[in-house]
């Protein structure tokens, strides 16, 4: 799993309100180099929770991001290709997703994220 | 400008739907745009006496560029040509391609050019002797290139329209008149695609995998390009994918079995070997959720370009949810995981109505596309349903471009249809499908009990039950066996 999919991703147990951002148990990270597609990443940062990206980040070892972005930054290559390494080749391969509001863990195995709820919490 | 867009005949209601995708993509829309009217269509011409299920069409696009674009990327077009000349009979076809003045006729003549003229035919066969003669035929028309049969610079086809043999008609009813077209090649469809990709070949399938040469057309209808990014909620081992990242599309998926999209059938053989071994991107994401209660954060929207998918429809395999099987069958009460078990728990799924499931995936991408994404996905209609109009499903934010049917069995078609995102997902729309959500939920067996395609599709039919079922049948109008629509 990135952590663009983590961005995105929340828990939706019945009567949580703040489900998001997950917290990252990690237990093991891996790094895939992808090509980087500077306007793909563009327009992505638009829809970024970027304080959700950072922390996630740190749980999974990398602290390469700056704590505020705006708009300038996207025109230095620098800065691009750290958002590029943390939104896309970052993976979690074995870990969970712990939902802020009642710690329940949504395991992540095989690097894919299990979502699906128990019974009583639809 | 005008060409002749000649198709394969095979998956008659997706040719135009495809082509006219395609011209979107490369842009033949362009200038309606700013005109603030969006069109989605092209104009079309039949040649004289066709049938509207002709493989043969006329076509208006405003550039040999597009044209070529356009038919290069199709699956269905074998070809699309700037016709030089067509007639009832070889004279006629003669005084019209000497009477053409179009501006690609000139550079194909100059010396230093290299051509190729070649016979098709559609409706009979014809021997290579006879090509031959045909191809001398043209000795009227001053080429001063050279003839190079290998790659040539400029390619001309001579197509003959002759399928008014004795019963041999290609399911077509018979033109009534014969018909020749002679013409230059603008581009044509890259039909290598398909074995590469076919089915038979690929290493991790599931039952009801998409066939290689349908996802192709969805991933055309879908717009799948480099930069976009496509999503299946109901990905499987992933078929359609394929086909959106081989267009280079940036690809995303989920499922509700874990089996499938974490495991496969071991590391060589599961979703993600499946890119690999067409050297494919991978996925941005593959994760298990639910449709019925996707997992996407408050206040994410607009991040698909595009949303493809063939969902569930219960005929062949039936859709899921989360909820428990007994609580959702009403018999027991809520179910409550001990909280020793929590862990590892393997929570039990319910069955989930087609109708649901198409109320979840609208209310999904009505969020989650960018406006002018589209959602492109299967819909199952019962063929024996008299009523001439069909009932897609309808939302406020989409506006349907286009529906192509394939018939399965004498009683049951799939329809694809393609669905543009022509408005901005509201408050107000989004507190209707909770609504409908809520009312789903508490109304759980009515909804299975009334959208049960399966039952229709398998039941035995009234005509084999009755006693009089030698008499009706001769009243009955036996269904044609030919595909097309029109037949």
């Amino acid at each position: 799993m990135r952590l663009l999919t983590h961005n995105m991703l929340s828990s939706n147990i019945k009567g949580v309100i703040n489900g998001f951002p997950l917290r990252i148990e990690a237990v093991k990270v891996e790094e895939k180099t992808v090509e980087m597609n500077a306007d793909l990443l563009k327009n992505m940062f638009q829809k970024i929770e970027w304080k959700a990206l950072i922390e996630a980040s740190r749980a999974m070892g990398y602290t390469g991001l700056p704590e505020e972005s705006d708009f300038s930054l996207l025109e230095s290559d620098e800065f691009l290709s750290r958002f590029h390494h943390a939104l896309l080749e970052l993976h979690l391969e074995e870990g969970a997703l712990v939902c802020p509001e009642s710690g329940r863990r949504f395991p992540v195995s095989k690097g894919i994220p299990n979502m699906l709820l128990h019974e009583d919490e639809v | 400008m005008w060409y002749l867009c000649a198709f394969f005949h095979r998956l008659l209601d997706y040719r135009k739907p495809e082509v006219e995708s395609l011209a979107h993509l490369f842009g033949a829309f362009h200038d309606e745009y700013q005109n603030g009217d969006v069109s989605y269509h092209l104009q079309w011409n039949l040649p004289l006496h066709h049938h509207p299920d002709s493989p043969f069409h006329f076509v208006n696009l405003p550039s040999e560029q597009i044209a070529r674009n356009i038919a290069s990327r199709s699956i269905l077009v074998k070809g699309m040509y700037e016709l030089w000349g067509e007639g009832g009979s070889y004279e006629e076809l003669r005084d019209s391609v000497l009477s053409f003045v179009g501006e690609g006729k000139l550079p194909c003549l100059e010396s230093g050019s290299t051509f190729r003229i070649t016979v098709d035919s559609f409706g009979k066969a014809i021997s290579l002797k006879e090509q031959m003669e045909l191809i001398q035929g043209f000795s009227y028309i001053p080429f001063k290139g050279q003839v190079k049969l290998k790659d040539p610079d400029h390619n001309f086809c001579l197509i003959v329209v002759d399928n008014n043999n004795d019963g041999a008609n290609n399911g077509l009813p018979p033109v009534v008149q014969k018909r020749l077209f002679f013409g230059r090649e603008v581009g044509a469809a890259d039909r290598k695609l398909l074995p590469t990709y076919q089915l038979k070949s690929r290493t991790y399938l599931g039952p009801t995998a998409m066939d290689a040469e349908m996802a192709f057309l969805m991933a055309n209808q879908a717009l799948a390009t480099p930069g976009k990014l496509v999503y299946d909620p109901f990905v499987g081992t992933g078929s359609i994918l394929v086909a959106a990242a081989h267009f280079g599309a940036m690809t995303m998926g989920a499922d509700i079995d874990i089996r499938v999209v974490r495991d496969g059938r071991g590391p060589d053989c599961n979703v993600w070997s499946n890119f690999k071994q067409y050297g494919l991107p991978m996925p941005v994401a593959l994760l298990r959720a639910d449709n019925n209660l996707p997992p996407w954060r408050p206040g994410l929207k607009e991040v698909f370009d595009a949303i493809i998918c063939d969902p569930p429809y219960g005929v062949r395999a039936g859709g899921r949810k989360s909820g428990g099987r007994k609580l959702l069958k009403g018999t027991v009460a809520p179910y409550v995981v001990p909280d020793d078990k929590r862990n590892g728990h393997i929570p039990s799924t319910g069955a989930y109505c087609l109708v649901e499931c198409v109320h979840d995936l609208l209310d999904l991408a009505a969020r989650m596309l960018i406006m002018g994404g589209r959602l492109v996905f299967f819909y199952p209609v019962l063929r024996e349903d008299d009523s001439s109009e069909n009932h897609f499903p309808e939302h406020p934010c989409f506006k349907l471009i286009c529906s192509s049917e394939q018939i399965l069995s004498s009683r049951y078609s799939r329809v694809l249809l393609t669905m543009v995102k022509t408005g901005p997902y509201t408050e107000e729309i989004a507190e209707a499908a909770r609504v409908k959500h809520m009312e789903f939920k508490e109304n759980h067996l009515k909804w299975l009990e009334d959208g049960n395609l399966h039952s229709a599709v398998f039941s035995p039919s009234n005509a084999q039950l009755t006693e009089e079922a030698g008499d009706s049948k001769f009243l009955k109008d036996p269904r044609p066996k030919y595909r097309g629509k029109y037949v």
